[in-house]
């Protein structure tokens, strides 16, 4: 049985020091057999094994992770939560996940830290302005709150924003999405792998897949480190590495893995409260609750998995900041990062079956897929239990790329890529 | 970052280059015979590999020339540059 947090465990755990908390998950060795197994302890792979085990009943599933939980993008991002998409289809499901954000805390049992601060977009030329302007429309359409501000009230809501004219890509306007913020990325993986494993659900950490066994068209289970483990469902949640697991498995993705650098500062007293982005220049800023800035580099062009990247693209995304934000120019960064992204030749994920019967995708959220952690665990969990995807990511299947129905959203990723 | 021995201009830093992706992908001799499937394999799918990959790279900001690499993507480490045209080594 799983104890709850609340005041009265906090006061009773002081007594003791804080020495005598509960576990927040096991430390299993494998079963032989699993109904299902998630490949990944990601924030999505937990999310869908706790989707899994909650609403569709499915108890005797595993998660395994070649690392720690949360040790890979989850742990890598810059926590950025918005559903301000342009089509139909990334309305639906980003919007979807925001809906799950804003009770996740009580759900779980556990603080994610959700702040809805606002996320602003800037337009920095008129191409910008029309789209923006086009995009707040097709917000509203789908029930998305999104409002463009003008120069002014963009200055109005984040004072410290340069808006002179005569900078080299002035501030000619902006969106905003007040239900859009941030979380804390740590918690939220903790938060599902705590509620997962209190529903039966096995979290095995240290545990790297090595093959896929098939027995002619159907998964037959996985080889990783700890041994064989026999399944008849694979849910593959593997981020940048999605295409090491499907080579695996004799297929191919419509994948690219890059890398995607990010960068906090030294923390400081509160000075921005809300997000911005910028697409034109490439810049966007938060300020953690420890008062670092956090700041969004670009990918890499090239293929790599050495979660490094190029000093060039931080120097870019800096040079930008520091026009947008020239208070920002004494402050010195503290670290530098990257994660591996997989990302789609459309710019949106990939929730899908595959040809192999019990195989199932998960993958291509690029650079913007912490945001949509609980919608994707949900939905991913709908697929894999029902053999079926869920309508709302029935347009996010691999066959799209077969049919040409695609779910162009490069011109609402935040930053280009 | 690292730097590229572009085979017509010699070491450069390698933010003077374009990645131009997986190399080697043929471009279908007959476009009118092909089934949606196979262009799909044609146009989007690729290998995506970690570790030793081939590709194509573009001197973009020097002499504009394509030449073929072939690239650990598992620690960045170039193991071999070759022309167009020419046959890719042995790996």
């Amino acid at each position: 049985m799983r104890n709850k947090y609340s005041v009265f465990s906090l006061i009773k755990n002081a007594l003791s020091y804080h020495e005598n908390w509960q576990r927040a998950w096991k430390d299993p060795a494998p079963k032989k057999e699993y109904d299902a197994i998630i490949v990944g302890g990601g924030g999505h792979g937990l999310a869908t094994a706790y989707y899994l085990a909650k609403k569709h009943n499915m108890n005797n599933i595993a998660v395994v992770e070649k690392g720690w939980i949360g040790g890979g993008n989850t742990g890598r991002n810059t926590t950025i939560i918005r559903s301000n998409y342009l089509w139909d289809a990334s309305a639906g499901l980003y919007d979807h996940a925001l809906k799950i954000w804003e009770g996740l805390s009580q759900e779980l049992n556990y603080n994610v830290m959700f702040s809805q601060r606002g996320v602003m977009n800037l337009a920095h030329n008129l191409q910008d302005v029309r789209d923006l302007k086009r995009r707040t429309h097709a917000n509203r359409l789908n029930g998305i709150d999104a409002v463009y501000l003008s120069t002014e009230e963009v200055k109005k809501f984040c004072p410290i924003i340069n808006t002179s004219p005569d900078i080299r890509y002035p501030v000619l306007g902006g969106t905003l999405q007040r239900r859009a913020g941030t979380a804390r990325h740590d918690a939220v993986a903790w938060g599902y792998a705590r509620g997962a494993d209190a529903m039966g659900v096995d979290i095995i950490q240290n545990c790297e897949v090595k093959g896929i066994k098939r027995n002619g068209d159907s998964v037959e289970g996985i080889e990783t480190t700890k041994g064989f483990i026999k399944t008849k469902k694979v849910g593959v949640v593997a981020a940048g590495h999605s295409s090491v697991i499907a080579n695996m498995a004799g297929l191919r993705l419509p994948l690219e893995s890059k890398p995607l650098q990010a960068l906090v500062s030294e923390p400081v007293k509160p000075i921005i409260d809300t997000v911005v982005m910028s697409n034109a220049v490439h810049a966007y800023v938060s300020q953690s609750d420890k008062g670092e800035l956090v700041i969004g580099a670009g990918t890499d062009d090239y293929v790599s998995y050495t979660q490094k990247g190029s000093h060039q693209i931080v120097e870019g995304t800096l040079n930008a900041i520091l026009e947008l934000y020239p208070i920002f120019s004494r402050m010195r960064m503290l670290r530098q990062w990257g994660g591996i992204v997989d990302i789609c030749p459309d710019a949106s994920p990939i929730l899908s079956k595959t040809s192999i019967k019990g195989l199932y995708f998960n993958c291509g959220w690029g650079t913007g897929g912490f945001k949509a952690t609980p919608g994707s665990g949900d939905l991913f969990a709908h697929t894999i239990a029902n053999d079926e995807p869920h309508k709302l990511n029935a347009a996010f299947n691999l066959n799209r790329f077969v049919s040409g129905d695609l779910v162009d959203e490069h011109g609402a990723a935040a930053v280009a890529h | 970052m690292f730097l590229i021995n572009c085979p017509y201009c010699g070491e450069r830093d390698q933010q003077e280059f374009k990645a131009g992706g997986e190399a080697h992908i043929e471009r279908p001799k007959q476009p009118t015979e092909l089934s949606d499937d196979e262009w799909a394999e044609y146009l989007f799918m690729r290998k995506n590999i970690k570790g030793v990959q081939f590709e194509r790279w573009n001197h973009a900001h020097g002499c504009r020339k394509w030449f073929n690499m072939v690239r650990d993507t598992s620690n960045d480490e170039i193991k071999a540059i070759y022309k167009m045209g020419e046959k890719p080594p042995a790996q």
